[in-house]
């Protein structure tokens, strides 16, 4: 078992050294092959891992979770990375239901998303390039979960980082896509500092960094504020991994990159590490009820911001791209309610519903030569019936329709918000309307109506040709997410206590896990609840937008740009940071620092005027002078030496 | 000194480059010897210079904490010099690095006008550098700490670019106010310590245990200090070396920054803390200000920068702030991470200018605003250059993080707040780096750029070792950590034993301390 746990990281980095030594000379699609074959292998090994779990028992699998690191059964060290004095930082990995929970569903969904990149990369000039990165990104991303303790998670936090930078701005000769990738690294250095400040913290109060031994030992943390500190620059590192207020604008930029980047990395996977890390740390959240109360608040508030502007998106990507940062809005308000299962649960749903949108989004974009505009789409169902039906799939999922997972998923965090607080819950459900909506708007717009792409642009740009529905590889994915999408739910049933994902994860979350103690009738009204506010959104979709594309009076500029959150980092931060940094190099290093030392110097000159005939001006006189002086020590110290 | 093996390992060290730099003078003296035989020499002559430091850090014992092969001949007989040389895992790695950047420096960076003197000063710098390193007493330190000013003023005034006078002038003249404090303070030490024991002698063991009262030891660490803050060098004694760097040939930015600025910093680990501990401690907050001055100011100031060289320099300060920072906050792992940071900088830098003395030796230009697009036409120097970019960021999986996360760590133990501040650097490295790489290699090609080489054969070979070494130190920093360490703690415990000071006990035993002390408290 722990053989096969071994082979998850090691496939995708052996393939990422095999694409990088002779990816371009196999090239298209043979490139593609070979690191679709390895993370197969990895979901193969992560299956294999998961069975070997599985048929533990309960105990032993908590186990794993609760004796301390090194004599765990699943707790393994390939070397020591960092040893320095009290100091011991090891490459070790932690296999607990969590980590095996994340890995299954990364290297499955990254499996499909592989083969699909296939298809479409297909003649691109950079295709190799594109599997070594993607390959890379797999193995950080398992590294990131895998790690046994914070330092190791935070080298994949920034390896999975590097290569979405890297990923982004892959078509690097556009310049937008130039600047998302390096928006993109820059907002996540910004949460990189909270993550860092908060492993000295932790490191300087438990004196380790193994989350077993911080864990066993965070009484060390209480008092002084530590842990809420602890709690709330880990969740800064969050936010910017997960898009999470106030750093969620790079995400919409990031759609720059090829679109199976945008499914795999900007929603399924990456963008959920942030939520990984909180579940993680879940004994030390358990410390702080503040720390949970912000995290609940930014969750929730970000679950409705980023609602309300995908209402308004006309690019497609954009749209998913704000639902994404909705959605995981809706996982930050589940950890911070302490219903980490809940917000697992949503993770593992959306990674399949949001990975197929963008997928199906990619098959559409393809089909009509890489037009992103859906007010230019329309009526798609007749000519690209796979991406349709599938698609459609996808849309009921996240619309929380039962009774296809997101209705379960999503269920699951309202009704324990609505235990947790009522303001929220309300905040949440009302999201849940908007979600419904906009992604009925989207879909109507796409795939029914007019075919306007048959029609040349206002802006003049010539009508497409007749799109085309994609090849197997990239057709096959979408069937098999489309499965998952819909049937995600069984994993936790309200119903079955015994065998869920609940019962699964238990070890992890223990009696830290938020019990909202609600009555079956309670339970059954708020699923009936969210039921009527799917349905009746999608309704108000259909009618507002199943025949007319322009509603300006529904998309104000306000939303449309965002709430202008770019525009004020920009007047707040950018501008004047820009200023200050011309300051700084024109005006007080070269005046001020410098103009010192050059004054000194001047004045050194002026009253050694009279001294003048010493001073012949050249400093090449001096090194000289200095070289001849060391010069004779030399000769003299030697002639002492032999006398 | 226990250890000293029958071959004169570091002796050899200082005197064959010495020599290297002597034959190839003499034999470039002869007209019909052609420029390839002179290279191939210095070359040849640096990589025996850098088989025999790796033979030393073979052969070095990984648990012993103090000087190893030692060799120590009475020089000047009545004036207590001694020809000292003694190396520990301080600054075992220092002259691996010098001893690796210069054959790399030399095959990278050609020059086209008077290879002979060129070669032969780059040589002799080589010996002066590591000699600095080795020397354990102190006019032998100073000696060679100022034999490097010769050499350096040539290179940057002989092959630099258009305002190399300028900046050699003002380089020389910096360096050398500040040297002038530090050989007025080795004599006043020296002779105080004959004044208490009745011995005159500059070595450093031995002048360990001289006492000093605390005015006295406060201006003598102020004398030595200034020398070495200029050399790293620190805010705000920094402004020479924007321009020496970018004035510079790429030869002379890449050991410049890469070695040279070592002997400052280097000189503050073992001659501060060894000499003055107590005014050392006594000066800690100024300093480790001043540090997060420099982390923070030098970050600004590059943001604002066009010129590649100049950003690189900037870049530098900020480095060596963390450096600064790592040595003042006295810990375990804040002091490790700074020697492991004057190693990954020297190595990280030392590319940085080679990559970018290729780009000007194919565009005639350091100047951001020209460049665009270079990765079209060059993707592997592209992919270089990115390796090395995401290093000096600090990317984890790279050389610059572990080291980065140590100082910063370390830090944080004593000096929490500082270490805060300076964490904040971190965001600001990202910003100019990728910037600039956004504006040199990203976009659309223009006319000018779309003929750019890509890196030649022999550009990747001596460009390799680097990157290896970058990623290496980055996944299994441990051989190297192994070694630091115990000086590192040696050091520490000598300065806490003469000041009672004590690291917190988290730094020296982990896990166990913490509950310890958390047992102890209550």
């Amino acid at each position: 078992m722990l053989h096969a746990a071994f082979l998850m990281p090691l496939l995708p980095l052996a393939g990422f050294v095999v694409l990088l030594a002779v990816g371009r000379r196999v090239g298209d699609p043979w490139a593609g092959w070979i690191g679709t074959v390895a993370v197969a292998g990895s979901f193969a090994a992560a299956c294999v891992t998961l069975i070997g779990l599985v048929h533990q028992p309960a105990t032993a699998r908590e186990l794993t979770c609760s004796v301390s690191c090194g004599t765990g059964a699943a707790s393994h060290a390939f070397f020591t990375w960092i040893p320095v004095g009290g100091l011991q930082v090891k490459a070790a990995i932690l296999l607990d239901p969590l980590s095996m929970t994340m890995c299954v569903f990364v290297t499955g969904v990254s499996m499909l998303i592989h083969l699909y990149s296939i298809g479409y990369m297909q003649r691109d000039r950079d295709y190799s390039k594109f599997f070594v990165y993607l390959n890379l990104f797999v193995f950080s991303m398992l590294v990131l979960v895998l790690a046994n303790n914070f330092l190791v998670t935070f080298v994949g936090w920034e390896g999975v980082g590097v290569c979405s930078y890297w990923l982004v701005s892959f078509w690097f000769h556009r310049d937008s896509a130039a600047s998302a990738g390096k928006k993109a690294f820059i907002y996540n250095r910004v949460g990189d500092v909270g993550f860092l400040i908060a492993v000295f913290l932790i490191f300087s109060k438990t004196g380790t960094l193994t989350y077993l031994e911080v864990f066993a030992h965070r009484h060390l943390l209480a008092g002084g504020g530590a842990a809420t500190a602890a709690v709330l620059l880990l969740f800064l590192a969050a936010t910017g991994k997960s898009a999470q207020i106030p750093l969620f604008n790079w995400l919409p930029d990031a759609m720059e990159g090829p679109t199976p980047v945008s499914a795999l990395i900007h929603a399924a996977t990456m963008v959920t590490a942030g939520v990984y890390l909180l579940c993680r740390a879940n004994p030390l959240l358990a410390m702080s009820s503040a720390g949970m109360w912000v995290i609940a608040v930014i969750g929730g508030v970000t679950a409705f911001v980023a609602a309300t502007i995908a209402c308004t998106q006309q690019d497609i990507k954009k749209g998913l791209a704000f639902s994404t940062v909705s959605q995981i809005g809706y996982m930050v308000l589940a950890v911070g309610t302490g219903a980490y299962v809940a917000a697992i649960f949503l993770m593992v749903a959306h990674a399949f519903y949001k990975g197929l949108l963008f997928l199906g989004a990619g098959s559409v974009i393809h089909g009509l030569e890489d037009e992103q505009d859906m007010k230019r789409m329309g009526a798609l169902r007749r000519w690209m019936p796979w991406t349709f039906g599938t698609f459609l799939f996808a849309w009921l999922a996240i619309a929380a329709v039962p009774p296809f997972s997101g209705f379960w998923a999503k269920g699951d965090i309202l009704s324990n918000v609505y235990a947790k607080n009522l303001p929220l819950y309300a905040l949440a459900l009302l999201t849940a309307f908007l979600t419904a909506y906009y992604m009925s708007r989207i879909f109507y717009l796409t795939f029914t109506g007019k075919a306007r792409w048959q029609e040349p642009a206002p802006d003049g740009s010539p009508a497409h040709h007749k799109p085309h529905e994609s090849p197997w590889v990239m057709r096959l994915p979408l069937v098999v997410l489309a499965f998952c999408a819909v049937f995600a739910g069984l994993i936790d049933l309200p119903w079955a206590h015994s065998v869920s994902l609940a019962a699964w994860l238990d070890p992890v979350f223990g009696n830290r896990l938020f019990d909202s103690h609600q009555s079956a009738s309670v339970q059954i009204a708020l699923a009936v609840a969210d039921g009527v506010v799917a349905v009746a959104a999608l309704l108000v979709a259909w009618g507002l937008w199943r025949r007319r594309v322009d509603r300006p009076e529904l998309e104000p500029d306000f939303l449309q740009r965002v709430w202008y959150w770019d525009n004020l980092y920009d007047a707040v931060i950018g501008r004047p940071g820009q200023v200050m940094a011309r300051t700084f190099a024109t005006v007080v290093d070269a005046r001020v620092i410098d103009g010192a030392v050059n004054g000194t110097a001047a004045l050194v000159r002026s009253t050694a005027a009279r001294v003048r005939r010493l001073q012949t001006g050249f400093v090449r006189n001096y090194v000289l002078g200095v070289a001849l002086g060391l010069v004779a020590i030399l000769v003299f110290m030697v002639s002492r030496s032999w006398s | 000194m226990s250890h000293s093996p029958g071959f004169p390992y570091l002796t050899f060290l200082v005197l064959f480059p010495a020599g290297g730099a002597a034959a190839v003078a003499i034999l470039g003296a002869f007209s019909q010897v052609r420029r390839v035989v002179l290279e191939g020499l210095a070359i040849a002559v640096s990589v025996v210079v850098l088989g025999f430091a790796i033979g030393v850090a073979v052969l070095f014992r990984t648990g012993d904490a103090g000087y190893q092969f030692g060799s120590n001949h009475v020089w000047a007989q009545g004036l207590g010099i001694h020809w000292q040389l003694g190396t520990d895992g301080i600054s075992l790695f220092l002259v691996l690095m010098a001893a690796v950047l210069f054959p790399i420096a030399l095959a990278g960076a050609r020059t086209r006008a008077d290879a002979r003197s060129f070669l032969a000063w780059m040589l002799l710098l080589e010996a002066a550098c590591i000699g600095s390193f080795l020397s354990l007493d102190l006019i032998l330190f100073f000696f060679f700490f100022e034999l490097t000013l010769v050499p350096s003023y040539f290179l940057i005034s002989g092959w630099g670019h258009a305002r190399r006078a300028y900046a050699a002038v003002k380089f020389f003249l910096y360096t050398f106010v500040g040297s002038a404090f530090l050989l007025v303070g080795i004599l006043v030490v020296a002779f105080l310590h004959q004044h208490q024991t009745g011995v005159l002698t500059f070595s450093l063991p031995a002048l360990m245990h001289t006492h000093f009262s605390s005015t006295t030891e406060i201006l003598l660490f102020v004398a030595f200090t200034a020398a070495f803050a200029i050399k790293a060098p620190l805010f705000p004694f920094h402004t020479w070396s924007p321009d020496a760097y970018a004035e510079a040939p790429t030869g002379g930015s890449m050991v410049l920054s890469g070695v040279l600025a070592k002997l400052g910093t280097y000189g503050i680990l073992r001659f501060d803390l060894n000499l003055f501990p107590q005014a050392t401690v006594d000066f800690v907050p100024i300093i480790l200000t001043l540090a997060v001055i420099g982390i923070i100011y030098g970050a600004i100031v590059a943001c604002a920068q066009r010129d590649l060289k100049r950003l690189v320099a900037y870049s530098s300060l900020a480095q060596m702030g963390f450096i600064a920072l790592g040595t003042f906050a006295l810990t375990t792992q804040s002091v490790t991470g700074g020697v492991l940071l004057m190693l990954n900088h020297g190595l990280v830098t030392a590319a940085l200018f080679l990559l970018i003395g290729w780009i000007y030796e194919r565009r005639q230009t350091w100047q951001v605003t020209e460049l665009r697009g270079l990765q079209s036409p060059a993707p592997v120097m592209a992919a270089a250059f990115t390796v090395v970019m995401l290093a000096s960021i600090g990317l984890p999986g790279l050389n610059g993080f572990v080291s980065e996360f140590l100082v910063l760590s370390g830090t944080f133990l004593t000096h929490r707040w500082w270490a805060v501040v300076a964490t904040a650097g971190v965001v600001f490295a990202a910003l100019y780096l990728l910037w600039a790489y956004q504006q040199v290699f990203h976009g659309r090609v223009d006319l000018a750029n779309a003929g750019t080489r890509d890196l030649s054969m022999a550009e990747r070979l001596v460009i390799a070792p680097l990157i290896l070494a970058i990623v290496f130190l980055g996944i299994y920093p441990k051989p190297v950590l192994d070694r630091i360490t115990p000086s590192v703690n040696r050091l520490i415990a000598q300065v806490e034993s003469s000041t009672h000071t004590q690291q917190p006990v988290v730094a020296r035993a982990g896990v166990a301390g913490a509950t310890a002390a958390a047992k102890g408290g209550k």
